[in-house]
């Protein structure tokens, strides 16, 4: 009988949403406040020469001008929220500003602060940067190669590289009855929050830099210290709620710029991206080049699977080694396969920066596993369900790494359901519609690599009216990554939701929680706080105990009070009880941590056993249209089924998988970000088309509660896991309408009309 | 942020006069965000492309990134915090709130104008039509779905409220922000039960 679990309560930070009055990152102004601006490189490879900041500095109203060397510590090793080394595979530099030399378009160079945007700008553009071109390495297969100039200051481009080694699939492959081939290529997709990247900075009476900010990461106050060379304790992050990450928020993004100018200037200081600003030059998700191998038994048992992975790293390996590292472990996906052989690479280019999103190397390698599955299913002419259930990972079969993934695996009855939903194929009334059905299926990561000892905590106090607040460093994307903190502590508590103040993002005033990333905040934050609620807890039930002479066993809390279950009669309200509490000197707050697993660092490029803490699984099933003449899409119907392990609010998971799933769908189809010698050719959401609302159907969602999940009551996480499957159902449902099979996404009407006409070509 | 310029607009706001200079090329969402403070009214992009600036503009749903606030000297603008006291508006934020229509919401203020204007125009659109009045306003996080259930679900209780004012005329439409627990109840967020329910209500049943 759950009070608040399970249930879809609207949202506490909907109910100042609607009203307008959240007070967004661009929204906070301080008076007397200064106005940032970043000078940023015309070139995507070049030699500084030299860099004449004068005349910006004796421009009226232009207050600083910050070049390189002027930041304290300019070059830092970027880091993953590790507190130990994890070897230099998993390191780069994150370079405040470029010094001698610049790797990307739009890299910063300087950073000015004036009285007005307008004079900032004006300053940026008198500063004279005189470059020498460098060739530009903009392929990363090619950039691979031996003899090719390095982009970073290393022996070679690759900055990282992993390996599975699985069985013997040399010799699979020689017994296989099939074997099916494939390459694949994934494109970048921006984050496209429509908050662009923002924050005010302001230094304190007593020396403390203050940057409130729009970040999925407040602990970054350690790297902004690190930047300045001061004690990590004179940074202060303010986290504000934010109007999307994705993952984009992930990395520092204009914190350390705040830092360096409010310094510098001892002024407030605001600094927002422009639209243009963001597309061109913050992070991106990983373009991957894939080359796949597939063998089969001819009755449908995958016997063996090589992969050979290359991500363009771009210009500063940023999470680039951690992506690759996700995407090798999820190369194979959500099937059993006894052999597997898996090489991957991240190579580094002059080509913008790419970092995390939403999925996190996993949608780049189910677009290729999936379209192998289909492939393989067209090539034994046994159905794509069927293919999938003799293949699906069960319970108690080993996983790529070979680690035995010992707990309950609900994907082959989400595959089901999601497929049986769609209902059977029908032919178009109009000739020239083809009318086409996809399966994906897919699994995603949720809480951190184990090896990462991921920790999070979350504080509870009681006040003496019956009221709580919960303090808890979690940032909020969006996604209830807060709210679920008080529907969790409403239900141990018997609390209503609305008497529950939520506290959140204060890097010195609420205990750290760690990253909002990795689908990580509803199983780490969920459970610190479900710990503290409960001993909370058992501290009232043990005063009620004493106070109405009933053990503690017989008590139950509900409603604001606590009652005995045996006489019902007998009963304590909530407020006399907190108030005998506290007169008692007992303790009506509790601050609790909650550790995930933890797994030792591997000790080579070789991936084997526990990566991950646990993973959601889950399948998309979709009908498309195809225009046989045009190529022309329409996509009526995408059915979506997820194991959430236990929805503790139904209304916000499905909004999850609904917005992931059409996030996935414009990362199939629409979003097509075109690049051309390091420079992105498309900055503008009129060029770079995020799906609206007349370009997608309404998602539907079955949800399967397994109640196995790692999270509170059962859950599993839900952020990231609706972005994966949905790119390779649609492919496989336009290769079922029509035949062509799309292989670089995305997939637009051109390359299907280009595939229609190579058949028709082929056939004559 | 002192501006120096000899042009000086005068705008209604929200029920407000607000008079500031304004340089040439300052657009009217600068106007709003930075002189007359309306923060409620956003930034996505700048360029008509996102739709998280729109407000009403002479009665019309605009992009306020699009009108140069010399262009806008004399007229009258509405934000949402300018239509807190409107029944149909307040219909909308309860029904995006029950409906989890936000998620991040950045995009929450613009996509309530675009379907207040909507409403407005077309009390009773087809959910292709109201595909079509929010097509201007992207929102990355929901997928659209839940925004428009929320706008369906404003629909219907208008048509609803319509109907029962039809009987009891001069009966307040007002309603309290914060739902009631009943109000939590996932069936009741259907588009199509609730467009039924009110149909049913509209032709005299209950």
């Amino acid at each position: 009988m759950s009070i608040t679990i399970g249930k879809g309560i609207p949202k506490v930070d909907a109910q100042h949403k609607v009203r307008g009055d959240t007070i967004y990152a661009d929204d906070y102004s301080v008076p007397g406040m200064l106005y940032g601006k970043v000078l940023r490189s015309r070139y995507p490879a070049a030699r500084i020469l030299a860099l004449r900041t004068a005349r910006a500095e004796h421009l009226e109203g232009v207050v600083a001008v910050i070049t390189a060397k002027d930041v304290p510590h300019n070059e830092l090793t970027a880091r993953f929220g590790q507190s130990t080394s994890v070897g230099v595979q998993f390191e780069g530099i994150y370079r405040v500003l470029a010094d001698q030399e610049v790797r990307y378009f739009g890299e910063p160079i300087a950073l000015v602060a004036a009285e007005t945007p307008e004079l900032a700008e004006q300053a940026c553009q008198m500063i004279e940067v005189e470059y020498q071109p460098l060739e530009g390495i903009f392929d990363p297969v090619t950039a691979m190669e031996q003899g090719v100039r390095q982009v970073a200051e290393k022996s070679h481009n690759i900055a990282s590289h992993f390996k599975i080694r699985k069985g013997n699939v040399e010799e699979a492959f020689a017994h296989a009855d099939v074997i099916v081939e494939g390459t694949y290529q994934v494109p970048y997709q921006d984050h496209a929050y429509l908050e662009p990247e923002s924050g005010v900075a302001w230094v304190d009476e007593d020396g403390t830099i203050n940057i409130r900010v729009s970040s999925q990461v407040i602990e970054h106050f350690r790297e902004v210290a690190e930047v300045l060379d001061l004690p990590h304790s004179r940074v202060r992050y303010l986290g504000t709620w934010i109007g999307g990450g994705f993952g984009g928020k992930e990395d520092i993004t204009v914190e350390s710029f705040l830092a360096l100018l409010a310094w510098k200037t001892r002024r407030p200081v605001k600094l927002t991206y422009t639209r243009t600003e963001s597309l061109l030059t913050h992070s991106k998700r990983h373009p991957f080049f894939m080359e796949y191998k597939t063998g089969a038994t001819k009755d449908g048992r995958i016997t063996a699977v090589q992969a050979r992975l290359i991500s363009d790293a771009g210009s500063y390996s940023a999470l680039s080694p951690w992506v690759l590292l996700y995407a090798t472990v999820n190369a194979a996906g959500p099937y059993h396969v006894d052999n597997i052989w898996v090489d991957s690479y991240a190579v580094m280019t002059n080509t913008p920066v790419t970092s995390a999103f939403r999925g996190f190397g996993a949608p780049q390698v189910n677009f290729a596993y999936e379209s192998q599955i289909d492939r393989l299913s067209r090539c034994l002419g046994i159905d794509p369900l069927e293919l999938r259930r003799r293949n699906f990972l069960r319970q108690g079969n080993s996983l790529d790494t070979g680690w035995i993934y010992d707990r309950p695996v609900a994907i082959c009855e989400a595959a089901e359901k999601a497929w049986n939903a769609l209902g059977p194929k029908v032919t178009s009334p109009n000739p020239r519609v083809a009318i086409g059905h996809g399966l994906g299926a897919g699994m995603c990561s949720y809480g951190r690599l184990t090896f990462l000892h991921d920790t999070s905590r979350s504080y509870i106090n009681l006040e003496l009216d019956g009221s709580a607040v919960i303090r808890c460093g979690v940032p909020d994307v969006g996604g209830g990554q807060g709210h679920i903190l008080c529907q969790i502590a409403a239900e141990e508590l018997g609390l209503p939701i609305e008497s529950i103040k939520l506290f959140i993002t204060d890097s010195q005033l609420t205990p750290l929680a760690g990253t909002t990333t990795a689908t990580r905040q509803l199983y780490m934050s969920g459970n610190a706080t479900l710990k503290a609620a409960r001993v909370l807890r058992k501290r009232m039930l043990e005063k009620a105990s004493q106070m109405l002479c009933v053990p503690v066993e017989n008590l139950q809390v509900q409603a604001g009070k606590i009652l005995s279950t045996s006489q019902p009669e007998k009963s304590v309200d909530l407020v006399p009880l907190v108030n005998r509490m506290s007169t008692e000197g007992i303790e009506l707050f509790v601050e609790a941590q909650f550790n995930a697993p933890f797994t030792s660092i591997p000790a080579s490029e070789m991936i084997e056993g526990q990566i991950h803490p646990d993973y959601t699984f889950g399948a998309y099933a979709v009908e498309v249209e195809v225009n046989r003449e045009t190529g022309a899409l329409r996509v009526p119907r995408i059915v979506a089924c997820f194991d959430v392990g236990k929805a503790l609010n139904p209304v916000i998971v499905e909004g999850q998988i609904e917005g992931g799933g059409i996030q996935g769908f414009g990362y199939a189809l629409t979003e097509d970000m075109k690049i051309e010698k390091g420079i992105i050719q498309t900055p503008s959401f009129a060029e770079y088309l995020i799906p609206t609302a007349v370009d997608v159907p309404d998602l539907e969602t079955i949800l399967l509660e397994s109640g196995t999940g790692l999270g509170p009551y059962g859950a599993k996480g839900i952020g990231e896991p609706p972005m994966v499957s949905i790119a390779p159902a649609l492919t496989n449902a336009i290769f079922d309408a029509v035949g062509v099979r799309i292989t670089s996404l995305p997939a637009t009407p051109e390359k299907i009309l280009m595939g229609m006409l190579a058949q028709e070509e082929g056939s004559e | 942020m002192e501006i120096q310029s000899d042009l000086k607009v005068t705008i209604r706001v929200n029920g407000v006069a607000v008079s500031a200079p304004v340089q040439a090329a300052d657009s009217l969402l600068d106007f709003l965000r930075n002189q007359a403070r309306a923060t409620d009214v956003k930034c996505g992009c700048n360029q008509g492309d996102c739709g998280t600036c729109t407000v009403i503009y002479d009665g019309k749903a605009i992009k306020s990134c699009l009108v140069l606030a010399a262009q806008a000297d004399g007229k009258e603008v509405r934000s949402l915090k300018g239509l807190m006291d409107d029944p149909l508006m307040q219909s909308l934020q309860n029904a995006f709130l029950e409906c989890g229509a936000v998620q991040c919401g950045f995009c929450t203020p613009g996509m309530l104008m675009a379907s207040w204007s909507l409403l407005q125009d077309n009390p009773n659109p087809t959910r292709e039509e109201m595909r079509q009045g929010i097509s201007g306003n992207l929102c990355r996080c929901t997928g659209y779905k839940k925004i428009l259930d929320a706008i369906s679900l404003a629909a219907a209780q208008l048509l609803t409220e319509h109907a029962a004012a039809g009987h009891q005329a001069g009966q307040a439409l007002g309603r309290s922000i914060t739902p009631g627990r009943e109000s939590y109840q996932a069936s009741d967020r259907l588009d199509g039960q609730a467009r039924a329910k009110a149909e049913y209500l509209l032709l005299g049943g209950g």
